[in-house]
């Protein structure tokens, strides 16, 4: 294949003699297909702009269905309408063209100085800007900085550009030296812009703003009168703007213009002169020997009435509507060398273009009819646009050609105005979207690129894809960390693509001859490429015939390699692969230790899945995407994936005291574990035998057993949640094990064995401890109810006797005294202020003290302290909101005061600060609330409820923003981080070139695990 | 009250700017094997780089401190 390099995109507007020379053929009438069921000619669906029906052939190219492109027609519109993309354009250009000559509103170049020398010239020829034009320029009253340049523009033409932007040019042997004024000025903007930023589009938008000023052309005008072109008044004229003498002034005065003050002269050629004075131009010619003054032409101030008509407001206030017909002439006069100041080229853009006089006809592939059940024809929108468009063309035709009155002429042409917009757009402020007959809008041009579901968005960045499937995911504790549940029902749909060849040719004809049941398959492909459906009557030849060179596409099966995930991807970890697993059901099934990663939960949560069909697609994902590389986070360097919920209350129960299991609960707890033997048991208790005497049986405790999973020879030392976890040899020695040793986020354990043993051992940790919580808590039992937030009376009266009723009185105490004016205000706050926070104060103190109390009564054998304690789930502020009191309700980090003026509620008392009335919750969830109470925490409660709703969305904007941002940075070889371009952004990666997830919590060494790794003395080292 | 220059220099929150010499230059462009354009760049208008007196296409060398690394080095090109 050859390879081609995009060298530059061009935009530009199809002008009306491009689209006729595009059109297939011209369409004249509204209707589709003829009552023979063929299609029309000239009609919509017409043959020569593509077929869409089988059997039939293009006209224009000779192909049928499918080879045939489609090509363009076209439509000649009756009268001119406005592209409504560029109305808000058309309106910017002509408020800055003139009016009567169409030039751009702005001052053309003058003069300044001339000078006639060669050396001169000499140093412009080698576009140098020498000492001798520095001295000129002072010389006269300009001064060129060291930083000027200059550039040839074109024979006999240079350009300097300092801070003023200067032209040289030869004239008559005479070098002179111009202004380039307001257009040269601009135009070097725009040209400069090309390709930066912010480019030719800020230039341009400059240029619109200052040309909109100028309310008189300086370029046309109408004759005013004229003056003997004497020398001395022409030395005048020349002399330029400090010295308008008495005379030009006098003469201007008898002519009955007389001048101002200070009016401004500018010399733009010899012959050319441009008096400024105020709001007032006078464009002074010499010629036929005399001096012609002429005044320029006042321009109109022009309006634009959304969405497509203008009118142009007169000095006496008068308005006028500018027909489209009247824009279109406006635009063409606008000379070709002024358009570059619209930032567009006068080749591939004229203004006028954006007038329509042809519309161009999309082919008949790209507006498809569908044929309905019924056999009747159903055409696409565009189709039915183009319908309203022709027939309103062929009524304002008729109307014009009968002579119709100007009025009908005028409605018809906004009519056709309004079908041509909601063609083009049919989503416009301020105009009825034109609608299908059942009332729906109509989707036309705008609609179809517009959006999520739009051809960029929906279309070309964005596809559906094959080989996936997407379901329901639920638990399933007892499958690998790295496998997941695939129901039978997907594995049967979802294919491989295998190539038979002469090693696996006997299973695939096995494959084959099973058909459609499950471990099957749905297609072959024979040699040839045929591709050929396995069904109920033909596996059995199908399987006979196949031979090397075939290709087989074979269901889904166990050990296949899949590619798992959960929207939003925010990480890498958003997607990994997984070992496929046929199970019976309708869900995907994941072991719960894998829901961290994807943050995913079974509360109805939905994954998607994608077979891989490469071997390098499979190698790669086995290689870089399996789930036990994604076990330590590169986000902080701490696995990501652990015990969660039940894992870490099952394993801090198993671990906690000595909890004593004989052989056969010991072999309970560990099954589904691959363990080769039961280790020394710790000891034995003795226990009565049917009768007969008593018998030692051996006994196992829970620390033993947990550290069958371990591996052998790890040391540990670490503070666990409560006291301090030490592993010695692969020994649980002393400490309970929580959250910090196993759980997803911290799982000091797993952290130590995917460093030391590698990511296999620490999955088949994982896998391992999964198995064992799930066992021993199943066995255990564990649960949590109403009762257990049961403290008894003596606690609940000493929390509501004791605790609340000191913490009203103080709380009481502080208004006594903030109403008496005693309260003394705290550094930086207003008296009011601190009497808030001291309530605040007091009533949170209140709250914990309460907690504590309940506390008092609900030791670890509560499951919910357990919970809490462990880290397996909620804290102990749930527990005591719970048990002992809900607490201070609060909006913005304050007690509740709004509602009502003075009072939060008519319950209350105006201007009463008590605590209750503020949303102070007494009670605790368990004893219920008041209906106060009760609003007041909806109140709070749906505080956070927005404030989470809001901060999803918006750090989510921001995240992939930054993603964007950052995207294809790199770290190359020499540790340095690079752009595309090679450009540098760090001289060494996060400036110590360290990668968080290769190194034990951040640091290039951890030294003090290696000193206690030598000390222990077995010594693997970190 | 008299107005008097503070130097940001001086401010524990402004790295230490200085300009580089022709040589250390060509040495930091051959360590990376780059060209000067390939350097981040610093803006002219940057109250540091005004205060220093450093010019367009003038390299400044800036000592950070580091959160990961303790000291940290950083180059950047003057630019307009």
């Amino acid at each position: 294949m050859r390879t081609k390099r995009i060298k530059g995109i061009k935009f530009g507007l199809l002008s009306p003699k491009e689209i006729r020379k595009m059109s297939a053929s011209k369409i004249i009438t509204a209707d589709t297909y003829g009552e023979d069921g063929f299609p029309i000619e000239m009609g919509l669906v017409n043959q020569r702009i593509g077929v869409i029906d089988p059997g039939l052939r293009c006209k224009t190219c000779g192909g049928r269905m499918g080879e045939c492109p489609g090509h363009f027609g076209h439509i000649e519109l009756a009268a001119p309408v406005i592209h409504i993309g560029y109305a808000k354009l058309i309106y910017r250009m002509l408020s800055v063209t003139c009016r009567e000559c169409g030039m751009v509103l702005l001052e053309d170049a003058y003069f300044l100085f001339s000078v006639s020398d060669t050396e001169l010239e000499h140093d412009l020829k080698r576009e140098i800007i020498s000492e001798k034009w520095h001295k000129e320029f002072g010389d006269n009253g300009f001064t060129l900085s060291t930083n000027a340049s200059i550039t040839k523009e074109k024979n006999d033409e240079w350009a300097i550009t300092d801070k003023e932007l200067f032209i040289i040019r030869k004239e008559e042997g005479k070098l002179n030296v111009y202004d380039a004024g307001e257009k040269g000025r601009f135009l070097n903007d725009i040209e400069l812009g090309k390709g930066k930023q912010p480019g030719v589009g800020e230039a341009v938008k400059r240029m619109f703003k200052e040309a909109a000023k100028h309310t008189v052309c300086s370029h046309c005008g109408d004759h005013l009168f004229d003056l003997a072109a004497d020398a001395r008044l022409v030395n005048i004229l020349n002399k330029g703007e400090d010295v308008i003498s008495k005379e030009l002034r006098r003469k201007f005065a008898t002519e009955g213009h007389g001048l101002s003050k200070n009016p401004s002269i500018k010399k733009e050629t010899d012959n050319k002169w441009l008096i400024t004075d105020k709001d007032k131009r006078y464009i002074v010619k010499k010629g036929n020997g005399k001096l012609t003054v002429d005044c320029g032409t006042p321009q109109r101030v022009i309006k634009f009435d959304k969405p497509s008509t203008y009118i142009e407001i007169d000095e006496k206030e008068r308005k006028r509507r500018l027909m489209p017909s009247d824009v279109r002439e406006r635009l063409e006069k606008i000379p070709d060398e002024d358009i570059a100041l619209f930032g567009m080229s006068p080749k591939s853009a004229r203004p006028e273009w954006m007038i329509l006089t042809v519309l161009p006809v999309p082919p008949v592939t790209a507006r498809p009819s569908i044929t309905l059940e019924s056999g009747q024809r159903s055409e696409d929108d565009l189709t039915h646009k183009l319908v309203d468009i022709i027939r309103i063309n062929h009524r304002f035709m008729d109307n014009r050609a009968a002579g119709a009155p100007q009025l009908i002429i005028e409605d018809l042409w906004e009519l056709l105005q309004y079908h041509v917009s909601t063609y083009l757009d049919n989503e416009i402020a301020g105009i009825p979207p034109a609608r299908h007959r059942s009332g729906r809008p109509l989707k036309t041009m705008t609609q179809r690129l517009k959006g999520k579901e739009g051809r960029f968005r929906g279309s070309l960045s964005g596809k559906r894809v094959n080989f996936s499937a997407r379901t329901v995911i639920s638990p399933a504790p007892d499958i690998d960390i790295d496998e997941v549940g695939v129901p039978e029902e997907i594995a049967k749909e979802l294919t491989v693509n295998v190539n038979v060849t002469e090693r696996n040719i006997d299973l695939l004809k096995e494959t084959v001859r099973r058909g459609n049941e499950h471990p099957g398959a749905n297609y072959v492909r024979r040699a040839d490429g045929k591709k050929v459906k396995i069904t109920e009557t033909n596996y059995e030849t199908l399987a006979e015939e196949l031979g090397i060179g075939w290709k087989v596409e074979r269901h889904l099966r166990d050990r296949d390699i899949v590619l798992f995930n959960r929207q939003p991807s925010l990480h890498r970890m958003s997607i990994m692969a997984h070992y496929v697993r046929v199970m019976p059901g309708k869900t995907f099934r994941l072991n719960p230790t894998v829901c961290p990663p994807y943050n995913a939960d079974y509360d109805g949560d939905e994954m998607n899945l994608h077979v891989l069909q490469s071997e390098e697609a499979r190698a790669e994902a086995k290689i870089l995407m399996a789930v036990q590389h994604n076990i330590i986070s590169p986000r902080f360097g701490r696995p990501i994936i652990g015990g969660i919920h039940d894992h870490v209350s099952s394993l801090f129960l198993l671990t906690y005291e000595e909890k004593k299991f004989d052989r056969e609960e010991t072999l309970e707890i560990l099954k589904g574990i691959e363990i080769d033997d039961l280790r020394e048991p710790a000891g034995t208790f003795r226990s009565k035998v049917s009768g007969l005497g008593f018998e030692d049986r051996p006994y196992w405790t829970g620390k033993q057993i947990f550290s069958m999973i371990l591996p052998a020879g790890l040391n540990l030392q670490f503070q666990g949640k409560v006291g301090g976890v030490t592993i010695r040899d692969g020994n649980l020695e002393t400490g309970v094990i929580d959250e910090i040793a196993v759980g997803s986020f911290k799982g000091k354990i797993i952290d130590r064995i995917v460093r030391q043993y590698g990511e296999e051992a620490a999955k088949k940790f994982i896998n391992d401890l999964a198995r064992l919580a799930t066992n021993y808590i199943l066995r255990a039992g564990f649960s949590f109810g109403i009762s257990d937030e049961d403290i008894p009376r003596a606690g609940e009266q000493q929390i509501r006797e004791e605790t609340m009723r000191e913490a009203e009185h103080k709380v009481d105490e502080l208004i006594r005294a903030y109403e008496a004016e005693e309260l003394e205000a705290l550094p930086g706050r207003t008296v009011e202020e601190t009497l808030e926070l001291r309530i605040m104060e007091t009533l949170g103190r209140a709250r914990d003290e309460a907690g504590s109390i309940a506390e008092r009564y609900l030791g670890i054998e509560n499951a919910g302290v357990l919970m809490a304690k462990s880290g397996a789930r909620g804290s102990l502020l749930n527990l005591t909101q719970m048990a002992a009191c809900v607490g201070q309700q609060s909006v913005r980090g304050e007690r509740i005061k709004r509602g009502y003026r003075g009072r939060t509620l008519p319950h209350f008392k105006p201007a009463d600060r008590s605590a209750k009335a503020h949303g102070f919750v007494r009670p605790s969830f368990k004893e219920g609330l008041s209906p106060t109470e009760y609003f007041f925490h909806a109140v709070g409660g749906r505080e956070a409820l927005v404030d989470t709703a809001v901060r999803t969305s918006q750090s989510g904007y921001f995240q992939r923003r930054l993603i964007n941002a950052l995207l294809d940075l790199e770290v190359k070889d020499d540790e340095t981080v690079r752009e595309t371009r090679d450009t540098i952004v760090q001289f060494k990666y996060g400036e110590d070139s360290v990668d968080p997830s290769a190194c034990e919590y951040g640091k290039v060494v951890d030294i003090d695990e290696i000193i206690k790794d030598v000390m222990a003395g077995t010594g693997t080292g970190a | 009250m008299k107005k008097e220059k503070v130097s940001i220099q001086e401010h524990e929150l402004v790295p230490k700017h200085e300009i580089m010499e022709a040589e250390e230059i060509r040495e930091l462009l051959d360590k990376y094997k780059i060209k000067k354009e390939q350097l981040p760049k610093i803006k002219l208008s940057d109250p540091v780089i005004k205060e220093i007196k450093a010019d367009v296409g003038d390299v400044v060398k800036i000592r950070r401190q580091s959160r990961t690394a303790g000291k940290a080095l950083f180059y950047r090109l003057v630019i307009e």
